[in-house]
C-alpha cells in the first residue's frame, strides 16, 4: 500500500497531504496508517489542556474563517478549571460565503482530519459536547463526517474516558436549512439553539456566555484542521510554513473562482501572491481577458484592481491595500464583465440573506439595490452615486447590530471608488427642483424597466 | 393556516397532522443531541420535510408539541429559513446558485434557459408537479460555475446547452 503522505514527504502542505479526491476519503484505518489521531494520542497521554493552547497560541494561527482572530488568544478566553461547568466547542461549517469552496474539500476529502481536529480543541478547552454547524446543503460531506464520527466513537477515539483517560468528549453534526446569516459567530449559536438566525449582542462573548448560555468556542473548519499538524510539529514548524512569504503562520486554503481557466482550490504557504494564484494555479483569464478587479476573499472584502496581484495574499497585508484577506478565496472580474452588474449581484445577496433584525441592514440593502438596479439599466437619477456613497456609511461599521451590512458596503465603496465612471454612465435622469421625486428621462429612451426586460430588448 | 376557514375551537385540540413512526423516530433521535430539545427544531422540521416535501401548517404545533416547544416558537423557525418549505414544492427542487462566482460564469444564461424549458419562475412548480424552481446562495463550488442543486444533487459547471439532459434524468 502506498502511503498518500508520501507526496508530501516534507509535510508542507499538512491540510491536503492524505488528500486524494479520485480515491476519495481515508476510512479510520486508512487515516491511521498516515499517522491520524496521533496528535489526539500525544494531547491526552503527554500533554496538559494548557498545553495544548500554548502551542496554539505560540504557533499563531489565525482564524480562517475570514476575520484571522488568533485563534489561541480566543481559546485563552474560556474559563478553566474543574468548576467550570459545562463548556462547548462549534465548528463553523456553514461555508456560504459567495466564491468561497475550501470547507467543503476538507470535509468531504479529509473528513477524519476535522474529527480528530474537533477532539484535540476541545480536549485543549475542556469541552465536553462539539458541533459541526454544517451548512444543509453539504450533503456529502454530512454523510462522510457522520461516518467518521461513528468510527471514531467505536474506536474509543470520541464518547466516554476518550484513551482510558477522565476525559470524555461527544461530537455531533448539526445541519443547518439556509440562511447565511447562520455564518455569524452569534446567529449560529442562536440557530444551534433551534432559534431564529439573528446576531446576538456582544459583548458578552461566547467564550463567557455562547451555546444554552455555557462557554462556547466557534471555529472554522480550515482552522481547526490544521490544530493536530501544530501539536504534532511543533509552533515553530507552523510558522515556517509559509516560506518566508509573510509574517503570519501556516498554509492557507487559497483559490481563484469567476472567468479564470482552471479554476480551483490549493493550499499553499500563507502570503502566496495573488498573481500566482490566478497566472500558475489557475492558468490567467478565460480567452485571454485581462483582469479588471478582484476580491481577494468573498463576498463581504473590498475589490482590488491587477495592481495589487503582487501582494502577499495574508491579514495584515491585503487590510493595508484596504481590503481583507477574508476567506482567501479569490473573485476575478475580467475587463468585459460590468462592475455595476457584479456589484449589484453582490447587495442582492446581501439584501437578501439580511436577517431583518435591525433596520439600516433590513431597509438599507434592499434600497441600495434598487439604485443600483436602476444604474445598471441606464436609468440612475443625479446625485444616485452619492446616495450610495451615504449608504457605504450608514451601513458602515458601528452603525449596525452585526457585521453583515458592513460586510456587504465593502464591494459597493470599493467600486465607486475605483470604477466610478461606470457608475456614472448609468446616471441619465435629470431632476426638476420642483418635482424632486420625479425622474425626467431623455427623450427616445426606450421604456425600460428591469434588467431582464432590459436583456430581452437587447436579444429581440 | 387560512383566514377564511372556520375553526371550531374543540378542533384545535385535535389536529389532522400525525407523524409517522419514521418520522417520530427520527425527532426522538435528534433530541438526544442537545441538552434543550428546542434546539431539535430544524432536524425535527426537516424529518417531516424528507418524506413530505415540504412542512404543512397542521404540522407545526405537531413537531412543536413532539419537542417541546411552542407552536409560535416553531413557526418562527419554520418561516426564517429558507430551505424549510411550507408551500407545497414538486418532486424535484431545482436550486440555482445566482451567487457572484455563478453571476460571473453564465448564472443569467442558465437561469433563463431553465425558466424556457420548464415555463416557471422562481418559487413556482410545473403545472406536472415535476419541478421547483429557487434560487439560492453561493454552493461552496465556485470553481465549478455555473452550479445548480436538484434535491441532493450538485451539477456544475452548467450550459444552457446541458439543461434539458440533466432535467431529464429526474423524473
Amino acid at each position: 500500500m502506498s502511503l498518500r503522505s508520501a507526496k508530501d514527504p516534507n509535510y508542507q502542505k499538512p491540510l491536503t497531504r492524505l488528500i486524494d479526491s479520485a480515491a476519495g476519503p481515508l476510512d479510520l484505518k486508512g487515516h491511521e496508517a498516515e499517522g491520524g489521531y496521533a496528535a489526539l494520542r500525544k494531547a491526552i497521554k503527554e500533554l496538559k489542556p494548557q498545553d495544548v493552547q500554548a502551542k496554539v497560541k505560540e504557533a499563531n494561527l489565525r482564524g480562517r474563517g475570514g476575520a484571522g482572530f488568533p485563534t489561541g488568544i480566543k481559546w485563552s478566553l474560556i474559563p478553566m478549571g474543574s468548576d467550570a461547568g459545562a463548556k462547548y466547542l462549534v465548528c463553523n461549517a456553514d461555508e456560504m460565503e459567495p466564491g468561497t469552496f475550501k470547507d467543503r474539500l476538507l470535509m468531504e476529502q479529509a473528513p477524519h482530519q476535522l474529527v480528530e481536529a474537533m477532539a484535540v480543541a476541545a480536549y485543549a478547552i475542556q469541552a465536553q459536547t462539539g458541533y459541526i454547524f454544517l451548512r444543509g446543503e453539504y450533503v456529502v460531506a454530512a454523510e462522510r463526517l457522520n461516518k467518521a464520527i461513528a468510527e471514531a466513537r467505536a474506536a474509543g477515539l470520541l464518547g466516554q474516558n476518550i484513551l482510558g483517560g477522565p476525559w470524555s468528549f461527544e461530537l455531533y453534526v448539526h445541519t443547518g436549512a439556509g440562511r447565511y446569516i447562520c455564518g455569524e459567530e452569534t446567529a449560529l449559536i442562536n440557530s444551534l439553539e433551534g432559534r431564529r438566525a439573528n446576531p446576538r449582542a456582544k459583548p458578552p462573548f461566547p467564550q463567557i456566555a455562547g451555546l444554552w448560555g455555557r462557554p462556547t468556542i466557534v471555529n472554522n473548519v480550515e482552522t481547526l484542521s490544521n490544530v493536530p499538524h501544530i501539536l504534532l510539529n511543533g509552533p515553530t514548524w507552523f510558522k515556517e510554513l509559509n516560506q518566508g512569504k509573510t509574517s503570519d503562520a501556516g498554509t492557507k486554503m487559497y483559490g481563484v473562482s469567476g472567468r479564470a481557466n482552471r479554476p480551483g482550490c490549493w493550499e499553499l504557504p500563507m502570503g502566496t501572491t495573488a498573481r500566482e494564484l490566478l497566472e500558475v494555479h489557475a492558468g490567467g483569464m478565460r480567452g485571454g481577458k485581462k483582469l479588471k478587479a478582484w476580491l481577494p476573499g468573498g463576498a463581504s472584502t473590498d475589490f482590488l484592481l491587477p495592481e495589487h496581484l503582487d501582494l502577499p495574499m495574508d491579514f495584515d497585508t491585503i487590510a493595508r491595500a484596504g481590503s481583507r484577506m477574508g476567506t482567501g478565496l479569490i473573485t476575478v472580474v475580467a475587463e468585459d464583465q460590468s462592475i455595476v452588474s457584479a456589484v449589484r449581484n453582490l447587495e442582492e445577496f446581501f439584501a437578501r440573506e439580511s436577517c431583518g433584525w435591525c433596520t439600516p441592514c433590513r431597509d438599507g440593502l434592499p434600497w441600495t439595490v434598487k439604485i443600483l438596479r436602476a444604474i445598471e439599466n441606464g436609468q440612475g437619477k443625479t446625485g444616485d452615486i452619492e446616495q450610495l456613497s451615504k449608504m457605504t456609511r450608514w451601513l458602515g461599521p458601528g452603525r449596525t447590530f452585526c457585521a453583515h451590512a458592513p460586510g456587504a458596503m465593502e464591494p459597493l465603496q470599493s467600486a465607486i471608488k475605483y470604477f466610478r465612471d461606470e457608475f456614472e454612465i448609468g446616471i441619465v435622469c435629470d431632476i426638476d427642483s420642483a418635482k424632486p421625486d420625479v425622474c425626467i428621462l431623455p427623450a427616445g429612451l426606450p421604456d425600460i424597466t428591469t434588467d431582464r426586460d432590459l436583456a430581452q430588448k437587447k436579444a429581440s | 393556516m387560512s383566514t377564511d376557514k372556520v375553526v371550531k375551537l374543540a378542533d384545535l385540540n385535535k389536529p389532522s397532522f400525525v407523524l409517522s413512526d419514521e418520522e417520530r423516530h427520527e425527532i426522538e433521535h435528534a433530541l438526544t443531541h442537545y441538552p434543550d430539545g428546542r434546539a431539535a427544531s430544524i432536524d425535527a422540521l426537516k424529518a417531516v420535510q424528507k418524506r413530505r416535501g415540504w412542512v404543512p401548517d397542521d404540522a407545526i404545533p405537531v413537531i412543536a408539541a413532539a419537542i417541546g416547544i411552542s407552536a409560535a416558537d416553531l413557526e418562527g423557525v419554520a418561516t426564517f429559513y429558507s430551505l424549510i418549505f411550507r408551500r407545497p414544492v414538486g418532486r424535484h427542487v431545482i436550486k440555482v446558485c445566482d451567487s457572484i462566482s455563478c453571476h460571473l460564469t453564465g448564472y443569467d444564461e442558465l437561469r433563463d434557459e431553465l425558466e424556457k424549458q420548464l415555463g416557471i419562475r422562481y418559487g413556482q412548480t410545473t403545472k406536472d408537479g415535476r419541478y421547483t424552481l429557487l434560487p439560492i446562495c453561493c454552493l461552496g463550488a465556485c470553481d465549478r460555475g455555473a452550479t445548480m442543486m436538484i434535491d441532493d444533487d450538485l451539477h456544475g459547471p452548467v450550459e444552457p446547452k446541458d439543461v434539458a439532459g440533466i432535467l431529464g434524468s429526474y423524473s
